[in-house]
């Protein structure tokens, strides 16, 4: 397989030809902010915040892929700015309340608050309706925690294979349904594998009967399944 | 279908013509005003007075002028060619005896008609390519276009030319994107072309989403067979066998001739198998949209021919190297690909002496708004928008004056009167912080609120993202109730930093060209009418009703 | 989703039974026929759906889903994505006022205004033949005659407030 050699943050980095810029600066120890990427499955580059910029262009660390002669910064001011904005944006866009939420402390928004500097929200709250499911037997959803990152629609699709849930609507509109946009607990197509909780970054998916601060994600049984599925290598 | 059955039914429907044609519009603008009843009344006067073997009726398609629709020419032939016509506007299907009465008193008679004149200004400086059989040709009769010339250009290509020579045509002709980006045609045709040979496809973008915009339902519902002309010369051209014309749901009547116009076409041979007698073989199937602005961008469309949510992917890879399910797909706007059959018949060297250096050919324009005359106009790149505005509009209505020009639909912005001799093509108005766009061209008077107006283009915006990405979701959103708050007179100085660096996150940092061009009428209004922002907001520590006028408090 | 693969078993399989053995189940199944039950001719059969059925619902979007071996969820979410496709059942009447740019700069908002205090007037005992609805569309492609209004399918252009009044009054003084 082809090598590639490209700067990276002014350092010459190679790396094998298919790989992403966000594969390639993980494995360098190079720290990108990602939101809707979640290893083992297919990348949508959403949430922006993995945007670098490539030779003065702005690309999504998670889709480019290495090419000879590519200059990539992963940090400057313009990059920082922007990832505080839309980190902002989400906080501001639905109803986060840290305090009692079942996943204080292990929420990838949160953590990225931490890492970006975001000590305050400029924009204001948009207070939309958020519901919160609580029919399924094991799982709940809490619409107000959710920042449609797809990751759950992603691994019930690609993972799974049932394909229960899906996004329904637009723009500011948009929620994740499962089914015809039943109650969870009434959606045929659940499996209640609950690789879902397991890949959700919020609190908006949890096991039922979790408090304030209890979620644990539980991703090393997430990522063993995926190895396994793709690789017929079983982590024990 | 061979050159000598074309020519035989080109030959025959020329030939059939009456000492009078009676042409009137069936567009969709004139057909809500009534043209249907119009051409039933003319028939049964005709028919009343024994006329009806000296005197044709057609239906046709835009005549351009659609403010005074319904639309009616008299044209008295002579042999095959049109010997001298009469215009008149806003006929109702209760006038039908007058106009039947002003063909049997010759030239001059009116009878209380109202009476345009075919060479006026509006007229005049417009210059008919793509448009060149528009309100010409009856959109529903393939023979009616085959007469006018239709799809030799089609015969030309695959007989005289072969796939490469018909790229550097279009290439060497300079046309440029005519949905609003403004790529390079030819770039993107030799791209296709030159991805390895295997399923490929060949797109029409008929999405026109932009709100002020018909340029290309005009097309679609005159014209028909100039378009899928076009696309059969593309899919030889690229080397595809299928294609798909994409056309919003909102445009019914559009839809109905496409779909007559594809059946005719497959009828006689001239798309499907061995089209011509050559191995080109190239099938076109229709595919409506369901009310969604952002399948206009061409990852979305391809998503919504696949049956999918009609979300946007980021590209690269391009649709050209990766598109319909994977394969190189050659995606082009209605108008591009009406200008490939004229491109090819009077060669790309004569299509490039039209317009500027780096913006060739005509461009179409849908002049809509707080202007005299509003219609469909066809201009040489390069036209000043005064010329458009005035010459051809006829300005303002009586008394008042111009404050801005819109142009490129939720995704340009507004050149302010001052700057009206500036010249239409790409890098002019680009330079201006708009784009020429669609051909969507709003004229707006001085009671227009610019604040107000880009509070109208992001509510849009807002509204038809997709949802995907956070920039253009959250964003689109704020910004909105950003310029809400201003244009009631509730935001802060502060308020105006906020909403400059949002626009900023939202145009570099969105996913696809909705998000990316939502910020640009605000930055235009910003740039042009800044005053109109900054006499709306208060400073810290007033309170926000000082900045409303003390008259409306 | 790859590239559209023949499934050998459709032929061999019929649809869901129709409920009832209604008629627009059957031209239903017949539209989903002729797409030969391809996943990208959903969008095509939603269209088809709601022409028959006034409005898309659940067990119509149960019954598409089957059809096409598609999942619930996925149906149920192109289906909401698009403007034109709708769960709710059309009044008597729609007046559609058209807010495209060249009639917001020709007065839709008054339009706009004039249609919602007539429409907010009727009561929550108006019987359904009888509701008005009221809608907006993006832009309908007719900016020579703005401002646009439609009524029933009718356009009408360069139309003004009072007489948009008129004509939505004409249907509730007939009373359907």
């Amino acid at each position: 397989m082809a090598v590639k050699t490209f700067v990276l943050d002014g350092q010459f980095i190679s790396a094998r030809e298919g790989q992403t810029l966000l594969e390639v600066a993980r494995e360098s120890g190079v720290r990108v902010p990602t939101l809707c990427h979640l290893d083992g499955l297919g990348e949508v580059g959403a949430c922006r915040l993995c945007l670098v910029e490539v030779n003065g262009r702005l690309m999504p660390a998670c889709l480019t892929r290495v090419a000879e002669e590519m200059d990539v910064r992963t940090q400057s001011d313009r990059l920082r700015r922007y990832r505080k904005q839309i980190v902002e944006l989400l906080f501001a866009e639905r109803n986060h309340v840290c305090s009692v939420c079942v996943a204080n402390g292990d929420c990838e928004l949160q953590d990225l608050a931490m890492q970006l500097g975001v000590d305050h929200v400029r924009y204001p709250p948009q207070e939309p309706e958020c519901a919160v499911d609580l029919s399924h037997d094991r799982y709940g959803i809490d619409h107000n925690r959710c920042v449609l990152c797809t990751r759950c629609v992603r691994v019930c699709d690609e993972i799974e294979g049932a394909h229960t849930w899906d996004v329904a609507g637009r723009g500011t509109n948009a929620r994740v349904i499962t089914d015809l946009n039943q109650p969870w607990g009434d959606a045929s197509t659940c499996t209640s594998c609950g690789k879902c909780v397991m890949a959700c970054p919020t609190g908006a998916l949890f096991h039922r009967g979790s408090s304030v601060s209890e979620s644990a994600h539980d991703r090393e049984t997430l990522h063993a399944l995926i190895v396994a599925r793709e690789e017929k290598r079983w982590l024990v | 279908m061979d050159l000598k059955e074309l020519d035989a039914l080109a030959v025959a429907e020329q030939r059939d013509r009456a000492a009078f044609e009676v042409r009137v519009c069936t567009a969709a603008g004139c057909l809500s005003c009534g043209s249907k009843s119009l051409i039933a009344a003319l028939e049964t006067t005709l028919a009343g007075r024994g006329l009806a073997d000296r005197v044709r009726v057609r239906g046709v398609g835009c005549m351009r002028l659609c403010c005074e629709g319904p639309l009616v020419s008299i044209d008295a032939s002579a042999g095959e060619s049109t010997r001298g016509s009469r215009l008149f506007g806003k006929v109702d299907a209760a006038q039908a005896p007058e106009i039947v009465g002003a063909i049997e008193q010759g030239p001059g008679s009116s009878n209380g008609l109202q009476v345009i004149d075919p060479d006026g200004p509006f007229f005049a400086h417009q210059q008919s390519v793509v448009l060149e059989h528009c309100g010409l040709i009856e959109p529903e009769r393939i023979e009616s276009a085959i007469a006018m010339g239709g799809y030799r250009s089609l015969h030309r290509a695959l007989h005289d030319l072969n796939p490469g020579e018909v790229v550097e045509q279009v290439t060497r002709s300079g046309l440029r994107g005519r949905g609003g980006a403004g790529y390079p045609t030819g770039l993107k045709w030799a791209t296709v072309a030159k991805m390895p040979p295997g399923r490929k496809y060949v797109v029409c973008n008929a999405d026109e989403g932009d709100p002020g915009a018909f340029m290309d339902r005009s097309i679609l519902e005159s014209d028909p067979h100039r378009v899928l002309e076009g696309m059969a010369i593309a899919a030889y051209a690229v080397g595809a066998d299928q294609g798909f014309l994409y056309v919003r749901g909102e445009y019914p009547l559009a839809i109905a001739r496409l779909d007559t116009a594809i059946r005719q076409a497959n009828r006689v041979g001239l798309l499907g198998s061995a089209i011509f007698d050559s191995t080109l073989n190239f099938r076109v199937d229709l595919r409506i949209g369901a009310g969604a602005f952002v399948c206009g961008e061409e990852t979305a469309l391809i998503h919504s021919i696949e049956g999918l949510r009609g979300t946007p992917r980021p590209r690269p890879p391009y649709p050209a190297e990766s598109g319909l399910w994977g394969h190189p797909t050659l995606i082009n706007n209605v108008e591009t690909f009406a200008n490939i059959p004229v491109i090819l018949r009077e060669g790309a060297d004569w299509f490039a002496r039209i317009g500027t250096e780096r913006s060739k050919g005509t461009k179409v324009f849908a002049l809509a708004g707080n202007v005299r005359r509003s219609g469909i106009v066809e201009v040489p790149m390069g036209v000043s928008l005064r010329e458009i505005v005035d010459e051809i509009g006829g300005g303002p209505p009586g008394g008042t004056t111009v404050k801005a020009v819109q142009t490129g639909g939720p995704s340009g912005g507004c050149i302010p009167a001052e700057l009206l001799d500036t010249p239409v093509d790409y890098e002019s108005l680009k330079a201006l912080g708009s784009i020429m766009g669609s051909g969507g061209m709003v004229v707006m008077g001085q009671h227009v609120d610019m604040v107000g107006v880009a509070r109208y283009f992001m509510k849009f915006c807002m509204d038809e993202s997709c949802g995907k990405c956070v920039p253009c979701r959250a964003g689109t959103a704020q910004l909105y109730r950003l310029l809400d708050r201003i244009e009631r007179g509730e935001a802060s100085r502060d308020d105006l930093g906020t909403l400059e660096e949002l626009c900023d996150l939202v145009r570099h940092t969105s996913l696809c060209g909705l998000g990316q061009s939502a910020p640009n009428p605000v930055l235009s209004t910003l740039r042009f009418f800044r005053h109109e922002y900054e006499s709306r907001v208060t400073d810290p520590g007033e309170s926000p009703s000082s900045a409303v006028p003390a008259e409306s408090r | 989703m790859g590239s559209p693969v023949e499934d050998p078993l459709i032929d061999g399989m019929t649809t869901e039974r129709a409920p009832g053995g209604d008629d627009r189940f059957r031209e239903l199944d017949a539209a989903m026929k002729r797409h030969r039950f391809r996943p990208d001719a959903l969008i095509e059969v939603l269209h088809t759906a709601q022409e028959l059925f006034g409005c898309l619902g659940p067990d119509l979007l149960r019954h598409v889903a089957r059809g096409f071996r598609l999942p619930p969820s996925h149906v149920y979410g192109v289906a909401t994505f698009y403007h034109l496709f709708t769960f709710i059942p059309k009044g008597g009447h729609t007046c559609t006022v058209c807010t495209g740019t060249a009639c917001y700069v020709k007065g839709s908002d008054a339009l706009l205004d004039a249609a919602g205090r007539l429409t907010a007037s009727q009561s929550g005992s108006t019987p359904p033949g009888a509701r008005i609805s009221l809608d907006t569309a993006r832009c309908l492609g007719a900016c020579g005659l703005a401002p646009i209004v439609v009524f029933d399918g009718q356009v009408v252009g360069q139309i003004s407030p009072e007489e948009l009044t008129d004509r939505v009054k004409g249907w509730i003084d007939h009373g359907s």
